[in-house]
């Protein structure tokens, strides 16, 4: 008897503990991780800045890697506005000492940049760490994100031109970040669990309240705003975006004369320079971050070498020949397509 | 001659997909007599051989039309089908300006010529934040791990053929870009219902709960209160979900949609599924997922995917896409045929359920009327509405109201930016105005 009763002992101890979660039920499918595994793909850094790599890296370092690898999007200073929204500016000291951006209420910023936004240094680390750059994603180490980062601080003029961030000091920037008090979670639109109990926002409260009224609701419409007629016509004909037959028809908003260049087929050519990230910085016909094709095309068409040299240049990135901006090597291109692209160019970019 | 034309049935209104000028102004004048004139000049183009006499009728009765008298093409011609050549103008557009990198920016779902409320996964919207790749998927792999090792007993790998094996689930829900309609906070700027509301889908999604796989891999639910969920693109973009919801099973690691597999740029051969949430969340080409005893504050939920409110402060976390509603036909940048009945038609969804109820007025909201809504009804799903309207050709103000199963009434312009001031970017769920004028254009307009 006594070791039979402890025999259903056992097993209810054994049912309770696995009464929460039903462990292991899928015989056979999936696999245990392995650490290296883990740790290869779990790169994530938290505000509490668990996750995040030892390391360390100089304003200077940081400089030198950001004009290589950065600076083709978001200018040198971190302040192009041509291919993505600025990353610095509109921050002031005054900002750093309350932990608030001034001008996000004042209505004196022109545009919201990356520092007047964010409030969790660690979210800029981890961006930096699992997409930049742009063409060559996870390609920086540690070190190298501590660097880029500590220049981006510098440029907002957080730290002094000498300053190395590392993994022992992050947590002293983050106590600097101007818009580190900018957040409220104060809201009803997080599906999960409030505040009140240990989560987020307030419970699911909407902050409107409208009511169904249905007759006799207001005693005249008030239009706030109507279509602007360059918004009529921006987004091509819209006659050919509705179906052609039906209720309704497209309205016709463009010339017949505008509307054809419209419907013209895209070359070849557009086609693998849009594909492979060209038309990001060059214009066909004008200079975006780099030179317009039509430039291009007009410096070299007379030198008899201009396909090979042109071909190695875009593979390899250059700066110097058009200005300070440099342009980020290519090397995720085969070679036929590096050819194909240079002879389009030279062609004229149709 | 042309009045003495009788009437065979449905006249073809115009040979072009569009009414010329002078045919709007001719609707505009109360005249119908344009329609016959084209009908007239069509017929004479079409029947000119056969010298068939319009005034007899239509000629596309009176004389059988090629498909008519020969033989068509043999089944499997093209093995995985595609639209008919006339519904060219259905297709996903960008919005000029709107984003410089097309890695970066999104095409927007023609919701002017869609109906009832699944939409066709070749039509689905698109955002990508670093592009799109075709994954192999022999090559994808799902690591489900914890923050750290008490919150999860094992973290495990699986691949396709493991998810596979998983009993699933199939599922109809909207997804909707926290962006939809953002262009349109401070005035009217776009033109037409596809760049208004065009981040906007519906589809059956079938999927493994994430919660089968948690437990799986036997998460401490006591300790692990969020999800971190990370995609497999150059990106790998990365969201944080409440634990609450993954619990209550609905959100789904899904590689099926609309019965067949994901396409490409909705997150072959995997993507999570969460509805009611923001479409960023709905992290594609997901290959790994993270519990957690905090949130993580990723870039996607600290510098972008957030809402600038008038006292400067930003809102985080904000997730849900309240109740919110549109008349898609008609619709800005369309003409109206001709005086007389239309279905007034378009979509409403919640974030926070079902669909209980959807207003129409047309006279800019001083009063409304009671929508039918077309069955089915789903939670957090696309709900399709219609109601019967006969334009008079005088001008009009149409506008859809949604009402959710919580009670919540979609709000106006007016009471949104009251809150939420004009700079919010994300998550307007104002109600949507379209002006209609005497020509039969309807344009887009904002009433307060």
């Amino acid at each position: 008897m006594f070791r039979f009763s402890k025999t259903i002992l056992v097993l209810a101890l054994f049912s309770a503990s696995t009464a929460t979660v039903a462990f292991d039920n899928f015989k056979g499918v999936g696999r245990p991780a392995t650490p290296a595994e883990v740790k290869a793909w779990d790169i994530d850094v938290r505000p509490d800045f668990k996750g995040l790599p030892k390391g360390s890296g100089s304003v200077d370092r940081g400089q030198e890697l950001f004009e290589e690898k950065c600076a083709s999007c978001h200018g040198t200073f971190g302040e192009s506005n041509e291919v993505f929204t600025p990353l610095v500016g509109g921050t002031t000291k005054d900002d750093m000492k309350t932990g608030r951006v001034k001008g996000l209420s004042s209505g004196e910023l022109p545009q919201r940049t990356t520092f007047t936004k964010v409030a969790t240094i660690s979210t800029v680390f981890d961006y930096i760490q699992r997409a930049m750059p742009w063409t060559a994603p996870k390609s920086l180490k540690p070190d190298d994100v501590y660097a880029i980062l500590a220049y981006m601080l510098n440029l907002s003029e957080m730290v002094p031109a000498d300053f190395v961030l590392s993994d022992k000091n992050i947590a002293d920037v983050q106590k600097m970040l101007p818009n580190r008090l900018g957040m409220t979670t104060d809201h009803g639109m997080w599906p999960g669990a409030p505040a009140s109990k240990g989560g987020i926002g307030n419970g699911g409260k909407p902050d409107t309240s409208n009511k169904a009224c249905m007759k006799n609701c207001k005693p005249e419409v008030q239009i706030g705003s109507t279509l602007p007629d360059y918004a009529r016509t921006a987004h091509g004909e819209l006659a050919e975006q509705s179906r052609s037959f039906g209720p309704v028809r497209g309205t016709k908003t463009l010339g017949t004369a505008a509307a054809a260049p419209a419907a013209a087929a895209v070359s070849p050519g557009m086609a693998l320079a849009t594909k492979s990230g060209c038309m990001a910085c060059h214009g066909v016909n004008n200079k975006i971050v780099g030179p317009g094709f039509n430039e291009v095309q007009a410096r070299y068409k007379d030198q008899p070498d201009a396909e090979t040299r042109l071909v190695a240049k875009v593979k390899a990135g250059g700066q110097g020949v058009w200005g300070a901006v440099p342009m980020p090597p290519n090397s995720h291109l085969s070679d036929a397509d590096l050819t194909t692209l240079v002879k389009w160019i030279l062609s004229g970019a149709k | 001659m042309v009045d003495s034309v009788k009437q065979p049935g449905r006249l073809r209104p115009a040979p072009e997909n569009f009414l010329s000028e002078e045919q709007i102004k001719a609707v505009g004048a109360g005249r119908r007599d344009f329609l016959r004139k084209s009908f007239l000049a069509a017929g004479a183009a079409l029947a000119a051989p056969m010298a068939v006499r319009a005034s007899e009728g239509d000629p596309n009765i009176l004389q059988n039309p090629e498909w008519t008298t020969s033989l068509g093409n043999p089944v499997a011609m093209r093995p995985y089908g595609s639209p008919s050549k006339y519904e060219s103008q259905v297709i996903r557009r960008e919005s000029p300006g709107l984003a410089r990198v097309a890695g970066a920016s999104v095409s927007f779902a023609p919701l002017q010529s869609m109906f009832g409320i699944i939409t066709p996964s070749g039509l689905h919207f698109e955002r990508h934040h670093q592009g799109w790749h075709d994954i192999d998927p022999s090559r994808h792999r799902l690591m489900v791990n914890g923050s750290d090792d008490s919150l999860l007993k094992q973290a495990k790998v699986y691949t396709m053929d493991d998810l596979m094996r998983l009993p699933p689930v199939s599922r109809i829900h909207f997804i909707e870009c926290g962006a939809n309609t953002g262009l349109e906070w401070g005035n009217v700027a776009v033109p037409t219902v596809q760049y208004t509301h065009g981040m906007l889908s519906c589809s059956e999604f079938t999927g493994v709960p994430l919660k089968t796989l948690l437990e799986d891999c036997g998460v401490d639910y006591k300790k692990a209160r969020y999800v971190l969920a990370e995609g497999a693109d150059g990106s790998s973009m990365t969201r944080t979900i409440p634990m609450e919801m993954v619990e209550s099973g609905e959100v789904l690691v899904a590689y099926g949609q609309n019965g067949e597999m994901l396409r490409p740029e909705n997150g072959y051969p995997l993507r999570l599924v969460v509805p009611g949430v923001q479409g960023v969340s709905w992290v594609k080409w997901l290959r790994r997922i993270e519990v957690g005893d905090k949130p993580y504050a990723t870039k996607d939920e600290a510098v972008h995917y957030i809402d600038l409110l008038p006292s400067g402060l930003h809102r985080q976390y904000s997730s849900i896409q309240e109740a919110k509603s549109v008349i898609t036909t008609p619709s800005g940048g369309q003409t109206l045929l001709d005086k007389g009945f239309y279905n007034v038609s378009g979509l409403a969804w919640s974030g926070r359920g079902k669909i209980k109820q959807v207003d129409v007025s047309f006279d800019g909201g001083i009063n409304w009327q009671t929508a039918r809504i077309e069955g089915p009804v789903q939670n957090k799903a696309l709900t399709r509405f219609n109601i019967n309207w006969v334009w008079d050709g005088k001008p009009a103000i149409l506008q859809s109201r949604a009402i959710d199963e919580t009670g919540f009434v979609q709000p106006t312009y007016g009471q949104l930016r009251k809150v939420r001031g004009t700079k919010s970017i994300y998550h307007n769920n104002a109600i949507q105005s379209w002006k209609v004028i005497e020509s039969g254009e309807v344009s887009n307009v904002q009433v307060l």
